[in-house]
């Protein structure tokens, strides 16, 4: 085992388990900005303990979320040393514009959301939550910057063997970032959208009655939809055109595009192999990529085969997650666009087995993400800047693979019990149900 | 002022920031582990119940601004201390969800482990912080590739003497805050335990002031030549007079800004013993990694500055709103931990 996979094998558990997080803070706080807004308003008892029992889940949620992101922020100067010296110029700041910007905002009202009622207005609790879920948000944002400034650099020069800054704005809006952004946070929507929607439908089939699931339920089905629908076109639309426009060996790969070609087909469903690349049981649609991806049936793109092989990254794993990822993404949407037509038919609430589908729908979205970002990550490969430094070159050359053998196992151990316990704690805190509601006395 | 110094004096700012403020929450954390009642154990953990979270996002963005003005004292440092890095991450890990985790179930045996995660998880980095600023002023071993030490050789005793000084400091700190948000036994206890610290606190300090003139004569050298030294010396020297008066009387507000006071004096000075080197290289001094060899480029300093002008303002705005809005003595509410 050397440093090198043993590093990225590490990075991989860590950001991977720790992306599970996010998206669902990130899509419960808005949802909970509009949930706490109309208890406010509308001084809605229903709302008001519909809040109340989501921000538990929030608050869960947030605290291994924070607990699992600690490690992100050292982890690049601990196991990618070369890397934090070669790209620091440029990759540091935005890490600490995320901290200045987001983290202090988020943390920081969460507390006062979580513990302030009774202490400050009611406008005062709203505030909060709206500002942990702008804080999130905008730490979405820079880390995302960071991000995608390694898929698509920008506004840098090298020089005096590292990486240096030759205009901010450029780096942080480097072609990738916008798209990517809108895709991720939407993602995250998508995830609150399920959560609220699949917690209700647990609550629904205990009592079809339940007021209270009954309006969750209406929320999330409808925000769902909306979301679901946006993260195929435009976001995931852009974002594929991006990719295709600017990383030519990502976009072969996630598609399964072997040999250049002009009115070059979409894949519907293959199987890769190598050597040599090949598709196997291939079902595609010729034209359709070379549409989609430049407006144009004709248009050439270059195959996977026009790269060296030393500059492509793993085929299987990028066209599988990649191909998963949009099949989740198309039942999404035919989820919630069930949902949101029983709504309207009025049978939204007796339907148990589309309850049922939406209770197990759950963890989806956050299949989605891994896959999402697998298909980022690894399509990326073999470069940990793309076009500038390999991954292989870009470990600490200090660290002896002992010691990150040691705390890869370390991590893992312990992120496996802390995956137990939010599931166990996670699963008592929706069965225990919203507080009960307290009858006015006169 | 050039760019490099001020940027060194930002770090700072945000290690002291961090140092002041979680502090007080990793010494909350040691306490509640040798508190033998459970309400009172509660208490105290709420006490720092909706703070700590943001209170910990300064020693993210230490590292965050720590990374972005000099990323080769990040890369060297963070990869040099690996093994102690990933000790001092599962242990904040640990601490970070037993808040959530302790009461979710009714079983003690749940509770009680959580407890010890919480209190382990608060004193191993309350130790291990400074154990790094020791081995920082001794001075690193460095070669080509950077710091290269082992996780025994971090544990030295000059490093181990500088971590018990700043456990002895966030305990004490702990304390002070404890005493400012309790009442009746429990707030009696802190006092007694504050006075008792504010004694080991000045006598470590004195050890590990004399012993540093024998481990790393150039720290005297710095101190001697500048008159900033003074200024420090005299706000830790108020601060270990006022703050045990206050201690004694129970004016627990200011023996609270004494305790944060001689924390930030203290860091104050080892900032500027090492001023202008950030990772002073053993045994040639002239290897060190200083803010000159080990910066950013000016054009990022400035635009990193403009972002810290900007944002920093808000930080501090809404936090002490944040921290006005929970003043007074903790009481325990349906929505506690």
């Amino acid at each position: 085992m050397n440093v090198v996979l043993l590093s990225r094998i590490q990075f991989a558990l860590t950001i991977g388990f720790h992306f599970l997080f996010p998206p669902l803070t990130i899509g419960l706080a808005w949802l909970l900005v509009m949930i706490e807004w109309r208890g406010w308003r509308r001084n809605d008892p229903t709302w008001v303990r519909m809040g109340r029992f989501f921000s538990k889940i929030l608050a869960l949620t947030f605290a291994v979320g924070v607990a699992t992101g600690i490690v992100m922020e050292f982890q690049f100067g601990t196991n990618w040393a070369v890397y934090s010296k070669f790209v620091g110029d440029i990759f540091g700041a935005p890490l600490a514009a995320e901290g200045v910007l987001a983290f202090f905002l988020e943390s920081g009202f969460l507390g006062l959301y979580l513990f302030g009622r009774g202490r400050i207005s009611k406008g005062a609790h709203w505030f909060s939550i709206l500002m942990v879920a702008v804080g999130s948000t905008v730490s979405a944002f820079w880390i995302l910057v960071a991000n995608s400034w390694q898929q698509t650099p920008a506004g840098y020069v090298v020089e005096n063997g590292r990486a240096e800054l030759t205009s901010f704005s450029a780096a942080v809006f480097n072609p990738s970032t916008l798209p990517r952004f809108l895709h991720t946070v939407d993602a995250a929507l998508i995830a609150g959208a399920f959560l609220v929607a699949g917690v209700a439908a647990f609550l629904l089939r205990r009592d079809k009655e339940d007021g209270l699931a009954r309006a969750a339920l209406r929320l999330a089905v409808v925000f769902g939809l909306v979301a679901s629908v946006l993260e195929l076109f435009p976001f995931g639309h852009i974002h594929a055109r991006q990719v295709a426009h600017t990383q030519p060996e990502k976009f072969a790969a996630i598609e399964g595009l072997y040999t250049s070609q002009s009115a070059a087909p979409m894949v519907l469903f293959a199987y890769p192999v190598t050597p040599p690349p090949e598709l196997k049981a291939k079902v595609e649609i010729r034209g359709v990529l070379s549409w989609m991806a430049f407006g144009d049936i004709n248009a050439p793109i270059r195959g996977i085969t026009d790269f060296p092989p030393e500059n492509r990254p793993p085929l299987w794993l990028t066209f599988v997650s990649f191909h998963n990822m949009v099949v989740l993404g198309l039942y999404f949407i035919a989820a919630m666009a069930w949902g949101t037509w029983q709504l309207r038919r009025g049978r939204l609430y007796e339907g148990r087995r589309f309850l049922m589908l939406l209770i197990v729908s759950i963890p989806l979205p956050l299949a989605a993400c891994q896959l999402g970002w697998m298909a980022a990550e690894v399509g990326r490969q073999p470069w940990i800047v793309y076009g500038l430094l390999r991954t292989s070159d870009a470990v600490s050359t200090s660290v002896p693979a002992g010691d990150v053998l040691f705390s890869l196992i370390l991590f893992a151990l312990l992120y496996v019990l802390l995956g137990c316990l939010y599931v166990y704690l996670l699963v008592r805190e929706i069965r225990h149900g919203p507080p009960a509601a307290v009858t006015a006395q006169a | 002022m050039d760019l490099n110094t001020i940027w060194f004096l930002l770090v700072g700012v945000l290690i002291a920031g961090y140092a002041i403020l979680d502090g007080f929450d990793l010494g909350t954390g040691v306490l509640h582990l040798v508190t033998r009642d459970e309400d009172e154990r509660r208490v105290m953990m709420n006490a720092i119940g909706p703070v700590w979270d943001g209170n910990e996002v300064w020693l993210l963005t230490g590292g965050g601004a720590l990374f972005a003005a000099f990323p080769p004292v990040y890369a060297s440092v963070f990869s040099g201390f690996y093994l102690a890095f990933m000790l001092l991450l599962v242990a904040l890990i640990l601490r970070a969800v037993s808040f959530e985790f302790r009461a979710k179930v009714e079983s003690p045996g749940w509770r009680r482990a959580w407890e010890i995660a919480f209190g382990v998880g608060s004193a191993v980095p309350a130790l291990l912080y400074g154990v790094a600023v020791g081995n920082v002023l001794r001075g690193l071993e460095m070669d080509a590739t950077g710091v290269s030490t082992t996780l025994l050789g971090l544990l030295n005793p000059f490093a181990l003497l500088f971590g018990v000084l700043g456990l002895a400091m966030f305990v004490l700190h702990g304390a002070t805050y404890l005493g400012l948000k309790t009442e009746g036994a429990l707030q009696e206890r802190m006092r007694r335990v504050a006075s008792a610290l504010w004694v080991a606190f000045i006598g470590l300090f004195a050890l590990a002031t004399v012993t540093s003139y024998f481990v790393s004569p150039w720290l005297f050298e710095r101190w001697f030549s500048n008159p900033l030294t003074w200024i420090f010396f005299a706000l830790l020297l108020a601060s270990c007079i006022a703050g045990p008066a206050a201690v004694r009387a129970s004016h627990f507000g200011r023996g609270f800004l004494a305790s944060a006071a001689a924390t930030a004096s203290i860091i104050a000075l080892a900032a500027e013993g090492l001023y202008p080197r950030l990772v002073p290289a053993r045994p040639d001094l002239a290897a060190s990694l200083t803010i000159y060899n080990a910066s950013s480029t000016p054009r990022t300093l400035t635009t990193m500055l403009v972002i810290a002008l900007v944002g920093m303002p808000f930080v501090i705005v809404y936090t002490a709103l944040i921290y006005r809005a929970f003043r007074g003595k903790t009481t325990l509410t349906a929505d506690s931990y």
